[in-house]
């Protein structure tokens, strides 16, 4: 993160501000990835398709986050409650995913085995 | 109640305050004052009280007999979803947060105002515009199907105005969206010096943890209600069954907000009561920090235990006994706060004023509805209670018997400060008694009778339950009574009650500091407070504990 | 201490610090809502990507990868140029603020104007939901077996996830038009710039929003294109 700055604005207050230059290159960044799951989804990998096309998206997200969004140099007060926001989506996905794949399991009993 | 009459002795009404601050309609329309969109608050949901009390009082009159002899079915279907979607989202889940939270929570931690006050007006509006809603749904001709709105019923066949009573619920869930959001940076950021997280009242804690469920679910159901909004113009959607759609998706997406809404409507209640506790027995809260986590735990928790309203609808089997055991889990913390409420009574200097006769009926209640609910919660069981009228009664015995007992409790409790006036003390506490017995023989038969097999949601029913119907009937009567009684003694104290003073019942806090009722900006602001001390330093004067 | 800035703090609140650390716990606080708002969406995306994975294929097959693909790029410069002018912002570069703002509205237009005529397109096939929906397949016989009233179930989902997107997108641009009028007055300055910044995390949150739309709408199982 050394591209960044912590300057000091004239009221004596700690703002960062993140210059252009890291700015680019997380665009740079986000571009790769972009090409990348391009790529990707033409290329066969079974079941792991979604899977990868979700981290691909995931780490685009993260470096939108910490660096567009500022909060890699927020408050700890602010990366917590970003943290919970992402972290409340996976309590919605995960308990309605535990049922539509178990409900397998009753009207299919060997799929316990 | 040595107090009260010591305090009141030298009262006098203070010419400053922030009712007499501009007397303008407009000043109060466009007010951006905590404590006047409180009042706005209060006075509109008081509206949607009555209007959804006397949906209630008409399914209690065409229960009194088995048959269907007041309302036909369509029409019974009408008054017990309105009676639902009124009471709901237009009185419960507002209902303390709103008006006594909103009002309260910038004094309490002492702070001139909420961090964001055009958004604590806007969300005022927005609750407005859903009640608007409401209205229309009811001139149009109401809504049958329930205020679960479940699919595939509610997007395919009803015929009824599906479609305002989303857009409602969703104007309404916004509100409580901003207000939650307004709490929570307030806590965060704007308490008074010396105020830590340890000093916080209880009462503020209920309303972080109530806030953190408002932000993280209500939006959840809006997108939900969205698309069945979208379904129901659209004619197809994503839970029509007809292509490959499932209907239980929308129960799930719903219960993810709408069980942890059902902590909505009883933390900032719980709040309440360890405030009113701590005063009227004059005692330390016996386990603070516990009482504290708890509201953290249990609406983390409660997010986790809305399968729980699933078991009989085609959920797996396996996804319904992970629910049923967190939801046991749930009821450790709700258990530590009644215990703690207890212990806090214990040896200590109790005094019967109103609205500890509130608090203690809120425990006795609060507690059956609990106990009732670790019932519904074992999945076994929950095959022969559900959609009986035992699931009507917990229910009540938690939203009305927990928060609305909660919200009359704190509405006496801080009245003194909210309009620097005292009202009836002896009517309060028959008030509170009526409510109290009315209530208990209004849904203790409908246990019995849901035990005994009559389902909800029917206006027709065998001979043999009609004696317990009628005992219901009867108890809402008195019921109603009791809600009646503050209704008029209420409104009769602004222009005939005594003036209150600053501390009439020598409680502990910050907001007891200010005048009754508060200026403006809620303190003397050349002299903002500053927190020396921890919450409830209260010294008994009989010395049975030992020195403190 | 003297505040250089004590107009700018409302009454309520202390200083400026106070102000701004409480806007910008406000703004994260509704990005949070947002972050469940467009969760439910997801979630009703994943049971069905669960449920019917040969029928997502076929349809996310349907969408044009072209238009989609040049889509997400405006978007992200877009994100970049909304990260500059917040740059600008805070160190007093007006005109570079303008520009940056200017930019940006005019690449979230295009992703608008761009997203109309792939409605359109899909309209003119008959692949809006509803009693008329047929499926108009163009992947020859690759995934023949596929129900067409599970396509129909991924165009309803289709339908509203970037039609919520979409939506986000024109408040954002009417904000952007906000904006620009109070920069044209010479509202900001390097004291001044919350509203900026704020708008931006808004703008960058709707550019994550189309980050998950893009490959799972339009990406996921297009292996079948290589096969002829």
């Amino acid at each position: 993160m050394s591209d960044t700055t912590a300057t000091h604005d004239d009221n004596g207050h700690d703002h960062h501000i993140v210059s252009v230059k890291a700015y680019g290159m997380v665009i740079s960044a986000l571009f790769f990835l972009m090409f990348l799951t391009v790529f990707m989804a033409f290329v066969d990998l079974g079941s792991l398709n979604p899977f990868i096309a979700l981290a691909i998206a995931v780490s685009k997200a993260v470096l939108i986050v910490l660096i567009f969004m500022n909060v890699w140099f927020s408050t700890r007060l602010t990366q917590i409650f970003v943290a919970g926001g992402f972290f409340w989506l996976l309590i919605l996905f995960g308990m309605i995913i535990i049922d539509f794949v178990s409900r397998a399991m009753v009207t299919n009993p060997q799929a316990w085995e | 109640m040595h107090t009260i009459a010591e305090a009141q002795r030298s009262a006098v009404f203070p010419e400053v305050n922030y009712l007499s601050a501009r007397h303008t309609v407009a000043s109060w329309l466009f007010t951006v004052d905590h404590k006047r969109i409180a009042m706005l608050y209060l006075v509109t949901i008081s509206i949607m009280f009555a209007l959804g009390g006397s949906f209630a009082a008409l399914i209690r009159l065409e229960l009194l007999t088995p048959a269907g002899d007041l309302l036909d079915s369509d029409t019974y279907n009408k008054v017990f979803t309105l009676h639902g979607v009124i009471m709901i989202f237009f009185f419960l889940i507002p209902s303390v947060p709103a008006t006594i939270g909103n009002f309260l929570i910038p004094l309490m931690i002492g702070c001139k105002d909420l961090a964001f006050p055009r958004i604590n007006l806007l969300s005022y509006y927005l609750y407005l515009l859903g009640a608007t809603f409401a209205i229309i749904v009811l001139v149009r001709g109401g809504v049958d199907t329930g205020w679960t709105f479940y699919t595939p019923y509610s997007s395919t066949y009803a015929q009824t105005e599906v479609f305002y009573a989303t857009m409602a619920a969703f104007a309404a869930g916004f509100s409580s969206i901003l207000t939650g959001l307004n709490f929570i940076v307030t806590i965060h950021k704007m308490r008074a010096p010396g105020m830590s997280w340890f000093r916080m009242p209880l009462f503020v804690w209920a309303h972080y943890a109530t806030s953190l469920i408002q932000i993280l679910g209500t939006p959840v159901v809006a997108i939900t209600l969205v698309l069945l909004a979208t379904e129901r113009i659209w004619g197809v959607g994503i839970f029509n069954p007809n292509i490959g759609g499932d209907p239980v998706l929308f129960q799930h997406l719903f219960w993810f907000y709408s069980h942890p809404a059902v902590y909505v409507m009883i933390l900032p209640g719980m709040g309440v009561i360890s405030e009113v506790i701590t005063c009227f027995s004059r005692k330390r809260i016996f386990g603070y920090t516990f009482v504290a986590f708890s509201s953290l735990a249990i609406a983390v928790i409660g997010f986790l235990v809305w399968g729980h309203h699933m078991y009989v609808s085609g959920q797996s089997v396996f996804a319904g006994i992970v629910f049923s055991f967190i939801t046991f889990l749930v009821a450790v913390p709700s258990a530590i706060k009644v215990f703690n409420w207890t212990a806090t009574l214990y040896k200590g200097e109790i005094t019967f004023e109103a609205p500890m006769i509130y608090a203690f009926g809120f425990m006795g209640l609060f507690l059956v509805g609990g106990l009732t609910g670790i019932l519904l919660g074992s999945m076994g069981a929950d095959v022969h209670f559900h959609d009986t009228y035992f699931v009507v009664a917990h229910f009540h015995y938690v939203m009305v018997g927990g928060m609305v007992m909660a919200f009359m409790c704190g509405l006496h409790f801080w009245w003194p400060k909210m309009t620097g006036r005292m009202y009836n003390e002896t009517l309060g506490q028959i008030s509170g008694i009526l409510v109290f017995v009315g209530f208990n023989l209004t849904f203790m038969p409908q246990f019995l009778v849901g035990y005994l097999g009559m389902p909800r949601r029917y206006h027709v029913y065998s001979e043999e339950w009609q004696m317990l119907n009628v005992m219901s009937t009867l108890g809402a009567t008195i019921l109603g009574l009791g809600y009646i009684l503050p209704a008029i003694y209420f409104p009769w104290s602004l222009f005939k009650g005594a003036p209150a003073g600053d501390n009439p019942w020598d409680a502990k806090g910050l907001e007891w500091e200010t005048t009754s009722p508060p200026p403006t900006f809620n303190f003397d602001e050349e002299n903002m407070p500053v927190v020396t001390e921890e919450a409830y330093a209260y010294v008994i004067e009989r010395n049975t504990l030992g020195a403190r | 201490m003297a505040h250089a800035s004590d107009s700018l703090v409302a009454h309520h609140f202390e200083d400026i610090d106070q102000q701004n650390e409480s806007a910008v716990l406000g703004m994260w606080l509704f990005l949070a809502q947002e972050i469940l708002f467009f969760g439910g969406l997801f979630a009703a995306y994943f049971v069905y990507r669960v449920k019917y994975p040969d029928a997502w294929a076929a349809a996310s097959s349907e969408l044009d990868i072209y238009l989609g693909g040049f889509n997400t790029v405006v978007l992200l410069v877009s994100s970049f140029t909304m990260a500059v002018s917040v740059n600008a912002a805070q160190t007093g570069k007006q005109q570079r603020l303008m520009m940056g703002m200017l930019v940006t509205l005019a690449l979230g237009l295009t992703f608008v104007v761009v997203k109309f005529f792939e409605y359109k397109a899909k309209w003119d096939h008959g692949m809006i939901p509803g009693s008329g929906f047929v499926y108009h397949s163009t992947t020859g016989d690759y995934f023949a077996g596929v129900n067409p009233d599970q396509i129909q179930l991924f165009f309803c989902l289709y339908f509203v996830m970037t039609g919520m997107h979409a939506l986000h997108m024109i408040i954002g641009a009417g904000l952007l038009l906000w904006l620009l009028a109070l920069g044209y007055n010479g509202h900001f300055g390097p004291h001044r710039f919350m509203k900026v910044e704020l708008f931006g995390f808004y703008w960058h949150f709707v550019d994550i929003v189309w980050v998950f739309l893009f490959p799972m709408l339009y990406l996921i199982d297009r292996s079948w294109m290589l096969q002829g």
